[in-house]
């Protein structure tokens, strides 16, 4: 990192459209987090079509802004409706709804932001110092290596933190197999494309997100059938009074919230939902007064509140090295990278390192504006939450619908986010969760183009997989994931065999 | 609408059949033993082998439900009627707004939604020509997104 190529990133942050975009788009983001039932995947989803039109610098710094600020203000309706404003903030919810009866609203809010924007400061540093000493290990990386990150993060997503394993295995498949569709694969030739030019270039992702993002959750607003939700208080005292004292009792806490937050995030497939309900298990844990935790007590929002914004920034670490997105939101971004020639991977700390260190920059600025902003959204919310859904909701059915057409100027995009929206719906009321499947489509065609040439290069012989040293680690540590539920399986029963 | 895990299966068993069938005539890459069907039939035989897991789980742990459980919602006469009409806005919106153009069709998509539900009948009309104003504003002119004019080409601006 030289010292012009850091002043190139200044410059190309520090510039009045570039901070005009952030300041909209943090508004944008606050705005979309507060709402129950608009989620940050979402506000990114919505974002990408209008972002098609910036510069890579803005593009990529509207989406780390946005949902940086959505991941907070999920916290505002937790506290003042008990329904988080995004899934992230479900793990505290209660807690903080707890507090607001007890009159304590503003300490639970006060905490969501201040220790959310030092939980995103520790996941920017661990970010910028471990990104550019990975790309370096990355560049000993070729194709079997690579085929073996993608198979290990995607058994990560399959096996870690779902409820059916076997589900997510499914829709994994499925997202996989969808990524096959048209030109694009090794041998150029068109798979199930049945003769429709549309599908030549296979299925375009950003209309497949927003129809699996937003169309869905629009349709599963329509079809909800729980009564309006009524606002426990419309008094907030000061957010900041007493925050210095929280510091001083809690560091451990927030240093172990942001640690957990940024480990989860880098894992493949788990986002800022996963890192705060593992953290908040993990602060009751630990905790000198478990028996307070669901009585309206701050620690837990402590670490929770932190691990959830540092795990934004933990997941760009895959996506900026290996071109792996550490979440949904970043699995979007990735295809915002592609689209702009910024191709994730080492290289580009090579050949656009200006543009990388800008992104780091975005994510500093990004959590120190956090605070007078989400300050501000406070003070505000309670007007926030009284906008009528059944007047936004179809607002953002037509950015939807203009968004997916402005992609390819086709309104093909429409139909495929009807077929996405509708697809994703039906799946998740079966208990199919749609992450992993946006993580198959995002890496099917990598997995397949290193798994192509890697047995090109060896001629065939599949036992190259296993024996370069890296290779060979990594396929340990995806058999280690892929066989961990046989082994707790098989210990179980060793030792209740051993009880009788 | 809930499927029994047996249909969910058997739905994917079928799916995963067809894929297995259709890359069985891929021709492979021309000097190599391996062409583009393998990556997708190895997908396939996968998916067929969660889609018989699935079915036996069914079979184990859902004998009792039936095939079908329709949500709660689909019975009320409200949510069912605002799901079809969200539904059929899309369609609308897919098959007419080239003839159409974007500025009525998108009228005509906001203020149905608007009566569907349940907004002030004075606000629907003016809302919706202002978002679709707005919108149109932002992506035509702002974003140079080539939104169609349909049968209002002659006064477009």
């Amino acid at each position: 990192m030289t010292t012009a190529v850091l002043l190139q990133a200044f410059w190309l942050v520090f510039d009045p459209y570039v901070l005009l975009v952030i300041l909209c788009s943090a508004m944008f983001g606050l705005f979309v987090g507060c709402i129950p039932g608009l989620s940050a995947t979402m506000a990114t989803a919505l974002l990408v079509p209008i972002t098609f039109f910036m510069p890579p610098v803005p593009a990529i710094a509207a989406i780390v802004t946005a949902t940086a600020m959505a991941i907070f203000s999920g916290d505002i309706p937790g506290a003042l409706l008990r329904i988080p404003g995004t899934p992230a903030s479900a793990a505290y919810t209660d807690e903080a709804y707890q507090m607001t009866l007890k009159g304590q609203a503003e300490i639970a809010l006060g905490a969501g932001l201040v220790f959310s924007a030092i939980g995103g400061l520790f996941g920017t540093l661990v970010m910028i110092l471990f990104s550019p000493a990975l790309a370096e290990i990355a560049l000993k990386f070729s194709s079997f290596e690579y085929f073996w990150l993608v198979v290990l993060g995607l058994a990560g997503a399959v096996f870690i933190g779902n409820a059916s394993v076997l589900k997510a295995c499914i829709t994994l498949l499925l997202g996989l197999l969808i990524a096959c569709i048209g030109l694009e694969n090794p041998a150029g030739m068109p798979r199930f494309t049945w003769g429709m030019k549309e599908l030549m270039s296979g299925v375009e992702l950003i209309p497949m997100m927003v129809g699996m993002f937003a169309v869905s959750e629009l349709l599963r607003y329509i079809t909800n059938m729980d009564p309006p939700h009524i606002i426990a208080t419309e008094k907030i005292g000061n957010i900041f009074s007493g925050m210095w004292g929280l510091l001083k009792k809690y560091p451990w806490p927030l240093v172990r919230g942001s640690a957990l937050g940024t480990v989860i995030g880098i894992q493949p497939g788990s986002g800022a939902d996963m890192a705060s309900w593992l953290s908040y298990a993990m602060s009751k844990k630990f905790s000198k007064e478990p028996e307070k935790f669901g009585t309206g007590h701050v620690e837990g929002i402590v670490e929770s509140g932190a691990a959830n914004n540092s795990s934004l920034a933990g997941a760009w670490i895959p996506a900026i090295v290996f071109g792996i997105p550490g979440d949904s939101i970043t699995a979007i971004a990735i295809g915002v990278l592609y689209l702009k020639n910024m191709n994730p991977g080492p290289m580009i700390f090579i050949n656009n390192p200006e543009n990388i260190y800008a992104i780091f920059l975005v994510f500093i600025l990004a959590n120190i504006i956090m605070v007078p902003l989400g300050w501000l959204t406070v003070k505000v919310a309670t007007k926030i939450l009284r906008v009528k859904r059944n007047i936004l909701m179809p607002i953002i059915l037509i950015f939807c619908i203009v968004g997916s057409f402005s992609i390819n100027n086709s309104v093909w995009g429409v139909t495929l986010i009807l077929f996405f929206g509708l697809a994703a719906f039906i799946l998740e009321e079966n208990g199919f969760p749609v992450a992993p499947a946006i993580l198959g489509v995002v890496l099917g065609t990598m997995m397949e183009e290193n798994f192509i040439t890697s047995m090109i290069k060896s001629d065939g012989d599949p036992w190259v997989f296993f024996t370069r040293p890296i290779a060979m680690w990594l396929a340990i540590g995806t058999f280690v994931i892929l066989l961990w539920p046989v082994f707790t399986w098989a210990y179980q029963r060793i030792t209740q065999t051993r009880a009788v | 609408m809930k499927f029994n895990d047996v249909v969910s299966g058997g739905v994917l068993l079928a799916l995963s059949l067809l894929i297995l069938l259709t890359v069985k005539d891929y021709p492979d890459i021309p000097g190599q033993n391996i062409g583009p069907g393998a990556f997708p039939g190895l997908l396939a035989a996968l998916l067929a082998v969660c889609a018989v897991l699935l079915m036996v789980k069914g079979l184990r742990t859902q004998r009792h439900m039936p095939w079908l459980v329709w949500g709660e919602w689909m019975k009320s006469r409200f949510h069912l009627r605002n799901f079809c009409i969200t539904v059929g806005c899309l369609v609308f919106y897919i098959t007419a707004s080239d003839f159409l153009g974007f500025l009525i069709s998108s009228t005509v998509v906001l203020s149905t939604m608007f009566i569907a539900l349940r907004v002030r009948l004075s606000w629907v009309l003016p809302m919706s020509l202002i978002v679709t104003l707005v919108v149109h504003t932002i992506f035509y002119k702002a974003l140079r997104v080539p939104l169609p004019w349909g049968v209002l080409m002659p006064f477009q601006w």
